[in-house]
């Protein structure tokens, strides 16, 4: 058999990807910075008002992207959480946690900017809809999953018992996901799917992917900063930490 | 360009609240989350005893 190009077992110990995450952290961050500045650009002088909504519709250029990052750090805390419980590598407990108080930033972002659209648009701050509802859920799944993790002593402990939670909400993000077609809901439907060609104007498309970008960037960002405290906390007392870290 | 003047820039034809209410907020959010992150990490090292920094 051919040795692996990586080898990812490597990256999997706290010890060795503490250093990789801090030199990836500059580039992430100025990524950040610099997709934010062209997102914003875009969303404000080159994307045309809206016919319907006029420029309130600019919303979306955070609202989307929020809402975007939301599901999707939740997926990615599900697959770290399934690594945690098939494993047991250290590092992919601590990688959840590091991810789940983001997430839970955008899902309120989400929530919030969204009824700042729903205001003017529909009349009402908040309706009991579909995408609403499991929007709302989502967000409870991100706190429930803080409030476990810190209700437990034991780290390793906590791990496991957040593991089982976020893979158990997960189910949520497909229906997220597809509400606005399993149900009639208020929400507008996907502006952007993978099977049709976008019912928007190209440079308003474009302006929500570059801010999608910078919310991602910006994400791993703060899940890499997290995870580093978060490996300091709790390797405090070994010798690599006294020895490297802590420069 | 869509924008006459700086009012009008900021009224965004009338949804001026909302729109600057949504990227205000994640605006605060996106600074204040790596500030905090950055006390928690001086607070871990500020736990660390001077003398284990210099070996």
């Amino acid at each position: 058999m051919n040795a692996p190009l990586i080898n990812w077992y490597k990256f999997s110990s706290p010890a060795t990807f503490y250093p990789l995450a801090g030199k990836l952290i500059p580039w992430f961050a100025a990524a950040t910075i610099l997709l934010a500045a062209v997102g914003l650009w875009i969303s404000f002088f080159v994307a045309p008002t809206d016919a319907q909504q006029g420029e309130g519709y600019r919303i979306i250029f955070v609202h989307v992207a929020a809402s975007w990052m939301s599901m999707f750090i939740y997926c990615v805390m599900a697959f770290w959480s399934a690594m945690c419980l098939s494993f047991n590598t250290r590092l992919s407990g601590m990688m959840a946690s590091a991810l789940a108080p983001t997430g839970a930033m955008f899902a309120f972002l989400s929530l919030l900017t969204g009824s700042l659209w729903g205001k003017p648009m529909w009349g009402a701050w908040w309706v009991w809809d579909a995408r609403l509802t499991s929007q709302l859920i989502l967000f409870f799944l991100y706190l429930g999953f803080m409030a476990l993790q810190s209700a437990i002593d034991d780290p390793r402990r906590a791990d496991k018992a957040g593991a089982i939670l976020s893979l158990v909400g997960v189910i949520n993000v497909p229906i997220i996901y597809f509400s606005v077609q399993w149900w009639n809901t208020l929400h507008q439907g996907a502006s952007v799917s993978m099977t049709k060609s976008p019912s928007m104007a190209q440079t308003m498309l474009w302006g929500m992917l570059i801010m999608a970008l910078a919310f991602w960037a910006y994400s791993i960002t703060m899940a890499l900063l997290r995870v580093r405290c978060i490996i300091l906390e709790r390797e405090m007392t070994n010798e690599w930490v006294k020895k490297n870290a802590l420069e | 360009m869509h924008w006459n003047s700086l009012n009008d820039f900021f009224a965004m034809g009338g949804y001026g609240l909302y729109v600057w209410g949504s990227f205000g907020a994640c605006a605060l959010g996106m600074l204040i989350e790596p500030l905090l992150l950055r006390a928690r990490r001086r607070a871990i090292v500020a736990r660390v005893p001077a003398k284990e920094l210099m070996e």
